[in-house]
């Protein structure tokens, strides 16, 4: 959809902006380019509306160089927003938002049904905004004007330069939920810069992390956090949101001692141990320790009358179990999705080591969470 | 007394106040036209050209500071006398305060605005007309009145190359010693430059955007 092959903006000879980035961005993908102040982000963004003409390298959109397009032409098939909002003050919001279409001598009947519709679509009835200026309306609803005048002529890609970084907590966190949600129905291209990363990795789909004109890391959120390229990276994406995914505690920490019996025994004594240790379930091993089953208190009462059986005929065998080696995060997701009181860890060969229960969880959770809020670590604590 | 003779010698005078008044707004309106047909295309090519504006501005204010009886005299020499040489030295005079706030007006539009415009895929023309120019207006109006104003005060010095105008009056008066005959020059060029003031501000109002 995008690519950049091997572009570079030098200025003055020698400064490189943005230095020999390649860049492929696919349909519908939501990008984000985030790094310090004037690592190039805005200088890399406006090369693809040709706001900004690269030194060297090629810029090519659906396969076409743009630098053989008309600069003029190809801004118009591409939505952009600027840090500033940039609705022109003497036009209403109506005409704002019919500028593109208005450029592409759309008809009239046309130019209000696009505009009314965008209006709509982000909670403002056209008929009460329509004919106001931007300076009558607060700064969120201004910024959410300046996203739909940006996608008013439709075009397959949008530009965004920290669109919401003027605006206050809340505002930014409303129009962050509407622009995902928007973009969910419209699946436009977006290539958004942005000095926050909790609304990149929030937003996007891939995020690009630049340093002196350089991409150094373009990958999803979830890699870039799992596997910094360099110390940069790392520190950029905040040692404490680090130490948050690496402080998750092992399995090992979270386990317990299981209370487990043995398939022969019978159901009368296994009762009176389950009321000693005031639990509802027996875990089955045998004599080498390799896990069998659970047997629980309603299976062992059901059949307490037949005086033959033991462990074995009542315990439940496929039950979900979590490895030792598998991260904590499993464990919590295979108790969610079961449904299950508790989870037994097994080793590689299958021997009971421990017990993960929710209660053994909630106690771990809390205990982190004192921790953070009394220690230095915090969470989210950017705050740009 | 006084009072009643000065209504008889406006009453004896008053066709030569009209033609007097006439002459001036004459030379005033084609003083002021020139000025904006030379300055408000300079104003906005000097923003395209920005190195060249400090240059361009500073000749214009050099003639500004000639002084009006001087740079009326001036032309003489060049044009003869009569309306052409007075139109020349008036156009001057109007030149620099529309120059000067055509430029800035458009250089202090948002620079945000017309990053907006062009990013939308406006060409420069249509930043120009549908955003600096409608931006800025009221500055570049506010530099046509201070002009307006300039060039109605300073046509009076006109009658001395020949021009006419109420000035022509007002120098009759000092020549004959007679005050009441230089007020029927003055009041009329102060009530133009009130006049003309006026309509501007209202003007000035109602392209406000
Ligand atoms: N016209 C110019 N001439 C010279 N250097 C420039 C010019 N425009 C930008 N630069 C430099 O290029 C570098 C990259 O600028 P750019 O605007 O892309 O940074 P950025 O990553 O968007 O920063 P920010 O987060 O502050 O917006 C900066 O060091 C800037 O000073
Ligand atoms: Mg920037």
């Amino acid at each position: 959809m995008i690519i950049f092959k091997n572009v570079s903006k030098i200025y003055n000879d020698d400064f490189h902006a943005v230095d020999t980035i390649d860049l492929h961005i696919k349909e519908g993908e939501f990008i984000a380019l985030i790094g310090p102040s004037g690592s190039g982000k805005s200088t890399t963004m406006k090369m693809i509306n040709r706001l900004i003409e690269a030194t060297s390298g090629t810029i090519l959109i659906h396969g076409q160089d743009i630098g053989d397009q008309d600069p003029v032409l190809l801004r118009r098939n591409i939505g952009y927003v600027i840090q500033h909002i940039g609705l022109l003050p003497h036009m209403t919001i109506g005409k704002n938002i019919a500028l593109v279409p208005n450029l592409k001598k759309w008809d009239k009947a046309r130019c209000d049904k696009r505009v009314d519709e965008l209006l709509e679509m982000v909670g403002l009835p056209a008929k009460e905004y329509k004919n106001r200026f931007p300076a009558e309306l607060s700064g969120g609803q201004q910024q959410r004007v300046g996203v739909i005048r940006a996608l008013a002529g439709d075009p397959p890609i949008v530009l965004m330069d920290e669109p919401f970084s003027a605006l206050d907590p809340i505002s930014r966190e409303q129009l962050q939920d509407e622009l995902l949600n928007l973009q969910t129905k419209i699946r436009k291209t977006i290539v958004f810069v942005t000095h926050d990363i909790d609304e990149a990795i929030k937003l996007a789909d891939r995020i690009g992390i630049m340093q002196d004109g350089k991409l150094i890391q373009f990958d999803t959120p979830e890699q870039i956090l799992r596997h910094p390229v360099n110390e940069f990276v790392r520190t950029f994406f905040g040692a404490d949101r680090m130490n948050q995914v690496e402080s998750l505690p092992t399995i090992e920490e979270v386990m317990i001692r299981p209370i487990s019996s043995f398939p022969k025994r019978g159901l009368a004594e296994s009762l009176i141990k389950m009321r000693k240790y005031k639990i509802d379930s027996l875990l089955v091993i045998d004599r080498n320790e390799i896990f069998l089953g659970v047997a629980g208190v309603g299976e062992i009462q059901k059949n307490f009358s037949n005086e033959t059986m033991v462990l074995e005929d009542v315990m439940k065998k496929e039950v979900p179990t979590v490895r030792l080696s598998q991260q904590l995060d499993d464990a919590i997701n295979l108790i969610s999705e079961n449904q299950v009181a508790f989870l037994p860890v097994l080793d590689e060969s299958s021997k009971l080591k421990g017990l993960i229960t929710r209660a053994s969880l909630v106690d771990v959770m809390a205990s982190q969470l004192r921790s953070n809020n009394n220690g230095v670590a915090s969470f989210g604590g950017e705050g740009s | 007394m006084m009072f009643n003779n000065f209504l008889v010698m406006l009453q004896n005078r008053w066709p030569e106040i009209m033609i007097g008044t006439w002459e001036h707004i004459q030379l005033t309106l084609v003083a002021l036209f020139i000025g904006n047909l030379i300055a408000l295309p300079l104003g906005i090519l000097l923003t395209r050209k920005r190195n060249l504006a400090e240059a361009v501005i500073g000749i214009t204010s050099v003639f500004q500071t000639i002084p009006s009886l001087a740079l009326l005299g001036f032309m003489i020499p060049f044009f003869g006398i009569g309306f052409g040489p007075a139109i020349v030295a008036l156009s001057i005079y109007a030149l620099l305060p529309i120059l000067r706030n055509t430029y800035t007006g458009i250089l202090g539009v948002n620079q945000a605005v017309v990053d907006a415009g062009t990013g939308m895929g406006m060409t420069s023309r249509q930043v120009l007309f549908m955003i600096e120019i409608p931006l800025a207006l009221p500055i570049i109006m506010a530099g046509i009145r201070t002009a307006t104003v300039m060039v109605i005060g300073v046509a009076t010095l006109a009658a001395l190359v020949g021009a006419g105008g109420l000035g022509d009056i007002i120098f009759r008066g000092i020549a004959m010693a007679r005050q009441d005959l230089i007020l029927a020059g003055a009041i009329p060029a102060a009530l133009l430059s009130m006049i003309f003031d006026y309509i501007l501000k209202r003007i000035e109002i109602a392209v406000q955007p």
